[in-house]
Parts: structure tokens; C-alpha cells; sequence
């Protein structure tokens, strides 16, 4: 911890206290009251948040740093999801082997895809990565069957060798015996705080992911990514070979999906071809972006953002609407209802896809971006090097 | 021989709508250098047209005939649609049946309208931008177009049949002397290629034999020199991108009998049509459309029983999903340009 400079170390313990006391503070309203579906607090959607963090942060070392776009992401996820989901079936429901597995495969894969995919890089970079992963996606979907189980997707079922499992061993995905779906419920009041075992161990290890990320922005290895970013054709002339520094980031960023994958299993222990398709890696993409390419925290940030407001986006409908508008004359209430109901409950990715192209056409920094635009209006201008400017943000390796 | 024919017939009808997405995409990219990521939103959009346009066809006027009741006893209420009203019986049902190839007329001024306002309002601003912001922008862009239709037509597919007379299929292999019934072929199949080879046909001609052809041409291979000759390339160029969306429209417009459309169909066909245009080289028109049909016909291939029949032999499984995507491999680690990419073209 020592090696830190002293602003990384207070973004390390922000981070950590935001996600030990994340039960308390995604649940501010009491129950019943109206503002209650605005509660986010229950475990399901908490452990989202860190497994969704810990993508979003590795994908950050690798477009962030680098400027390489990946339009294959989710192909990682989905390998480490399947490897770990393999682990269940053939050792015991520990998770332990499940995410080493998962990670590992899941690097593996990223340097068969990215040996290839590296050779070009811009464009024809984020075509190359997108094409893998959707032929990834198709190869779990019907060639694989036997390795991936279809379109039903890989489950543990009572029949599976389980070589490690012992007469008394828990039947649902453990921590050596500390179930993880076991959630302690204090109820204070008219509150009832969640903590979920499960939510702790995503919550380690997405402080364990920014911990290394920091350490990665800040070393020697993560200013040559940033130079590749800047400009590569100059590396190149320097003498520098940047294709393995590139492909480091690369198999680095894709074990950070394959991590994410593997809790994913270990909450939830099946894995289905949907979660390589390409749209869910347009969602990390969508993720990093909102929160801030290139900088440390916003790539958590977007992720939650993401994830908080689809859930509760989605639970809003014309009724609630009409609820909230209830004040207004009626004519007016209609109208208000009948163009917001586009954008809430199943229309929720139409909102998600403007907010994207508003933040890409306007604030290409992300939420970070406009946090420091914002500081910096009351503070007059100054700039402590955290967000970089636009331009520096959103250059890509040409 | 036979069942060669027909793999052969089979790829070429998705070949054809891989070629005139990849010929969009390669035109965009060719003139104006951004990778369109919501072209597969314009192809949808272009299907989304026929929908339109035969809903409208079947809007009707409600009137309760008297005389009839219907199984509750209520007075029968009976549709006619307008266009019947309008037009008389035989020629209204004629506008009816034919709406999907009356589309055509109807979506090339709605898909040059939605490409001129896509470049004029959005693209424009992005060319100095990076390639990442110009692919996240449209990609943001296919989401909204995607939404939009799906709240505006509901998520479910569409059926939007072909007119009666091209509904049945054609026996193609007694034109070539083979016996009857040996290869039989949908006709709107049939005609869905012949369509595109035109279409694609009529985009080289408009290239090649004129003017404007000619100077957005010389654009392609130096913009800088044709605006400092006094060209007014950026008109041009948002004409063509015009052009591209309408390519595509009239490609989604055709393809609706096929396929039923839904929301998600774009993305479907982008992603292959991204490879086709990786696997013919990036920024070649002719190398577009020839790794379209190209790839169409492998895939048809590659699905055919024997050929799996192969695979299994060899205790291996069997590959007509991904054959696309492993001969795109092989032919970028062999010849990263592309099968007809100029050197140099985005090479490194």
C-alpha cells in the first residue's frame, strides 16, 4: 500500500469503504415508503455492481490505456462463466477453483485472440475482436454442445462426477462451507440492511482489481500503454516494439473478464452463450465510456450507473408514472406519461442508447469528465492530472 | 450435381444481402472514412419500410353491415381498407398484395432522407474526431434506431409476404436439362438476387459512366486534390452516404418475404457484413461484393448434410456456423488486405 501516491490511496479507501458499507448506502429509504423502489440494496443487484466494476476496470486497461477498442469483451466473459461453471461439475461447489480455472482460461483465449487481433489495430482492431467474439458466441451456441450445453446452457446437475465432493459438502456454491448465497438481514427500524456473503466476496475481489489497476496506471508497463496511445508510429520509431506490451494488456484486461465471469458463475452457478453475444460486450463498452475511459474510478462508476439504472428503470411503468404526475392537470399528465413511457420499463435501452451518444457527442470523458468539469467551475480552473482532457482521453492507436 | 446447384442457388440470395450491406458499408467507408456501425439499423430500417407500407395498404374503414351478425349476435362489423375503396376491388387488392416490391418506390426518397440527415446531422461532426468516438457514436446510433422501431412496431417478427404470384417455387433444374422436381427453387428467392445483381449493377455504372461518378472517384483516392481543384467533394460524399443507406433500405425492403423482420435483424446481418467486408478488403467495392457472395455460398455449403456427414466421420463438429468466421481467419492471417484490398489500405 505504501508504493501509493497519496491521492491513489484515498481513491483505494473511498472505494473500499463505498463497497463495505454499499448495504447502507444503496438503501436509504425505509421500507414500504414510496421511494422504496429507488432501494437498490438487495444482494442480486449489489453483486452485480462489483462483478460488472471488476469488467468494466479491465476493460479500462485496455481501451483506456492502449486506446485499442475491443468489440469482443464478452467473449471472455463467457469462457471464464463456462470454465468456472466446469469446476462445479466436475470438483465441488467451492468457488475457489472455479474462478482460478476461469481465470486462467480465460487469458489463455485472450492471447490465442489477441496474438491474432493485435496485428492490426484501429478499425480493423475492433472489427477483428468483434468478429471472434461473436464466432465464440456461435462455437458455444451449437458447434460446442458438448462442452457448452447449448442453447440451455451449462448447468450442475445432481448426476455430475463432483470428484471433491464430501458427504456433508454444500450442495450451492461455497467459500469452504460459507454458503454464498447466506445473507444476514438487520433490520433497523422501518430498514432492512442486506449483507450478503456472496456481495463481500465480489466486493474483495473488485478492490483486490482496482488495487491492481492502480498499480498498473502508475508503473512503468502503464505509461508504455500510454504511450502506445498517444502514438504508437513514434514508439515504433523510438525502437520499441509495442505488439507485447499491447498484447499484455490485452490477456490482462481479458482475465479480468474471465474473473468477472467466474463470480458471475459463483453467484449463480449456470453460463449460457447470451452472455458472449455482441451486444453484452457493446455493454462494457457502454460502461467504460459513461464512466470515463481512462481514468480510475470511472469505469466503476459507469458500470454501476448502468446496472443501478437498469433495474430500476425497468421497474418503472405508466402506472408509477402517473403516480408521480398525479398533480398535474390531467390532459398534461397524459401527455407527460405517454412520452416518458417510452423511455422507462422495456424501453430502457432506448434511454441507455441516447444517454451513450449524448455522453460520446458531448462529454467523450465520461461522467469523471464532467465531475471535473464541474469541480473545476468552483474551484477556478484547476486541474490536479486525474481526468485527462478530452482530446488526450479519446485519442486512439492509429 | 443437383444438390451442388442448389447450395449454390441457396448462398446466393443471403450472399446477395451480404453484398449490398458490405457494398454500403465499403461505400461509406471508401468516400468518408468511418466505419458505419449503424448500417445494419438502416437495413432494418429498410425492411421496416415494406412493414410500414403494407400496414398503411391495410388501414381500414370500419363499417357494421346491417343485415349480418357476428357468433355473439352483435352487428358484423366489416374492414375494408381504403385502398379498396379507393381503387375498386381488383386493383386495390393488386396494391395489397403487391406492397412489398411497391416498398422499393416508397423507401429509396425515406432512405436517402434518413442517410443525408445521419451525415448532415451526426457524422459530419465526427471526422476529426478519433475512429473509436466515430464506431461508439453509430453504435450508439443502431441502439436508438433499433428502440425506436421496436417500441413503434413491438418486438415480435413481422410476416410480410411477397405477392401471390412469386409465392411458389420455380423448378430451375429443367432449365438446365435436368430432370423434373431435381432443383427447386423459391422464386422470390430468385428474385431477390436478380434484384441485387442490379442493384449492385446500377451503384459500379453510376460510378464508372458519370460525372459525379467519376469526380466522387477521384475523391475516394485523394479528397484533398479534388477540393483544392474547386469541387465541392463534402456534398458529394453526403450524397453518397445517401446512397449507401438507401442500398441497404432497398436490401431490408427485398429480404422482408425471406425473413419476417424484427427489431434485432440489423445487428444480425452487421456483423457478418463487417467480415465480408474485412474477408473482400476494406475500402474495395468489387472485393466487397464478391466476398459476399463468396462467404453467402460457403455458408450454404458448409450446412449441407454431407458435409457434416465429413465432419462427423472425423469425430469433429460440425462448422456451418462458424465457417464464415474460420475462412475469415485464414485469409487475414494469409493476406491481411483482404481478398481485393489495395495495399497499404488500412494495413497496419
Amino acid at each position: 500500500m505504501r508504493h501509493l501516491s497519496k491521492s491513489d490511496k484515498s481513491t483505494l479507501i473511498i472505494v473500499a469503504a463505498l463497497a463495505l458499507l454499499a448495504p447502507f448506502i444503496l438503501n436509504p429509504f425505509p421500507e414500504g415508503s414510496a421511494l422504496a423502489q429507488f432501494n437498490a440494496g438487495y444482494p442480486d443487484l449489489m453483486q452485480r455492481f462489483a462483478i460488472f466494476g471488476i469488467l468494466a476496470i479491465g476493460f479500462n486497461i485496455l481501451f483506456g490505456l492502449t486506446g485499442y477498442l475491443s468489440f469482443g469483451h464478452a467473449a471472455f466473459l463467457g469462457v471464464g462463466s463456462y470454465s468456472a461453471v466446469w469446476m462445479f461439475k466436475l470438483l465441488s461447489m467451492n468457488i475457489v477453483p472455479a474462478i482460478i480455472l476461469s481465470v486462467i482460461v480465460a487469458g489463455v483465449f485472450s492471447l490465442l485472440i489477441g496474438f491474432i487481433c493485435l496485428r492490426r489495430s484501429g478499425i480493423y482492431f475492433s472489427i477483428l475482436t468483434l468478429m471472434f467474439a461473436q464466432m465464440s458466441y456461435s462455437l458455444a451456441y451449437s458447434v460446442l454442445t458438448p462442452l457448452t450445453n447449448g442453447e440451455t446452457g451449462l448447468q450442475v446437475y445432481n448426476d455430475d462426477p463432483q470428484y471433491l465432493m464430501g458427504p456433508n459438502s454444500p450442495t450451492v456454491t461455497n467459500l469452504f462451507g460459507l454458503e454464498m448465497r447466506s445473507t444476514f438481514t438487520l433490520d433497523l427500524g422501518p430498514w432492512a440492511f442486506q449483507f450478503n456473503f456472496g456481495y463481500y466476496v465480489c466486493a474483495f475481489f473488485l478492490l483486490l482489481a482496482f488495487y491492481i489497476a492502480i498499480r498498473i496506471f502508475r508503473s512503468p508497463f502503464g505509461l508504455m500503454l500510454r504511450a502506445i496511445k498517444t502514438n504508437q508510429t513514434r514508439l515504433n520509431y523510438t525502437g520499441l516494439n509495442s505488439r507485447p506490451y499491447t498484447l499484455a494488456a490485452f490477456v490482462i484486461s481479458g482475465m479480468y473478464a474471465g474473473l468477472a465471469g467466474g463470480l458471475m458463475a459463483s453467484m449463480d452457478p449456470l453460463a449460457g452463450a447470451e452472455r458472449m453475444y455482441w451486444t453484452a460486450s457493446g455493454e462494457i463498452v457502454l460502461m467504460t465510456i459513461l464512466g470515463g475511459v481512462g481514468t480510475l474510478l470511472g469505469p466503476v462508476l459507469g458500470a454501476g450507473f448502468i446496472k443501478y439504472f437498469e433495474n430500476i428503470f425497468s421497474k418503472i411503468n405508466e402506472t408509477v408514472l402517473h403516480g408521480w404526475f398525479a398533480f398535474l392537470p390531467d390532459g398534461l399528465n397524459d401527455a407527460i406519461v405517454w412520452v416518458l413511457h417510452f423511455f422507462v420499463g422495456k424501453g430502457w435501452h432506448l434511454t441507455l442508447g441516447l444517454l451513450f451518444m449524448l455522453i460520446v457527442i458531448f462529454l467523450p470523458g465520461g461522467l469523471m469528465e464532467g465531475w471535473t468539469r464541474i469541480r473545476n467551475k468552483f474551484r477556478g480552473g484547476k486541474d490536479d492530472g486525474e481526468a485527462p482532457s478530452p482530446t488526450a482521453a479519446t485519442t486512439p492507436a492509429e | 450435381m443437383d444438390a451442388i446447384l442448389l447450395q449454390i442457388l441457396n448462398g446466393l440470395d443471403k450472399g446477395s444481402a451480404y453484398a449490398l450491406i458490405a457494398l454500403g458499408l465499403t461505400l461509406i467507408f471508401g468516400t468518408l472514412g468511418v466505419v458505419n456501425f449503424a448500417h445494419g439499423a438502416l437495413f432494418m430500417l429498410g425492411s421496416f419500410c415494406a412493414v410500414a407500407l403494407s400496414k398503411i395498404f391495410n388501414i381500414s374503414k370500419i363499417t357494421i353491415d346491417p343485415d349480418k351478425v357476428d357468433f355473439l349476435g352483435n352487428p358484423l362489423k366489416v374492414k375494408t381498407p381504403y385502398v379498396i375503396e379507393w381503387f375498386g376491388e381488383s386493383t386495390g387488392a393488386a396494391i395489397i398484395d403487391w406492397s412489398v416490391p411497391l416498398a422499393i418506390l416508397f423507401a429509396i426518397p425515406v432512405m436517402l432522407l434518413v442517410g443525408y440527415v445521419m451525415e448532415r446531422g451526426l457524422i459530419k461532426h465526427f471526422y476529426k474526431r478519433p475512429h473509436a468516438d466515430q464506431i461508439l457514436v453509430t453504435f450508439g446510433l443502431a441502439i436508438v434506431i433499433q428502440e425506436i422501431i421496436k417500441a413503434a412496431f413491438g418486438a415480435n417478427p413481422i410476416p410480410t409476404p411477397a405477392p401471390d404470384v412469386f409465392r411458389g417455387s420455380y423448378d430451375f433444374g429443367v432449365l438446365l436439362g435436368m430432370e423434373a422436381n431435381a432443383v427447386i427453387y423459391p422464386f422470390w428467392r430468385l428474385i431477390y438476387f436478380a434484384f441485387s445483381t442490379v442493384i449492385i449493377a446500377s451503384v459500379f455504372a453510376f460510378l464508372q459512366f458519370t460525372t459525379f461518378g467519376m469526380v466522387v472517384r477521384a475523391g475516394m483516392a485523394d479528397r484533398e486534390t479534388v477540393g483544392l481543384l474547386g469541387i465541392n467533394i463534402d456534398k458529394r460524399f453526403t450524397f453518397m452516404f445517401g446512397i449507401a443507406a438507401a442500398v441497404a433500405g432497398l436490401a431490408g425492403v427485398m429480404y422482408t418475404p425471406i425473413n419476417s423482420p424484427n427489431y434485432h435483424m440489423g445487428m444480425d446481418f452487421l456483423v457478418l457484413s463487417f467480415v465480408v467486408v474485412v474477408v473482400g478488403g476494406m475500402g474495395s467495392l468489387p472485393g466487397a461484393v464478391l466476398a459476399g457472395f463468396l462467404l453467402g455460398v460457403l455458408e450454404s455449403f458448409a450446412s449441407m448434410n454431407e458435409v457434416k456427414g465429413f465432419f462427423e466421420a472425423l469425430y469433429l463438429p460440425s462448422i456451418d456456423q462458424i465457417i464464415i468466421y474460420l475462412v475469415a481467419i485464414i485469409i487475414l492471417l494469409a493476406r491481411p488486405r483482404g481478398l481485393m484490398g489495395r495495399a497499404g489500405v488500412m494495413e497496419e
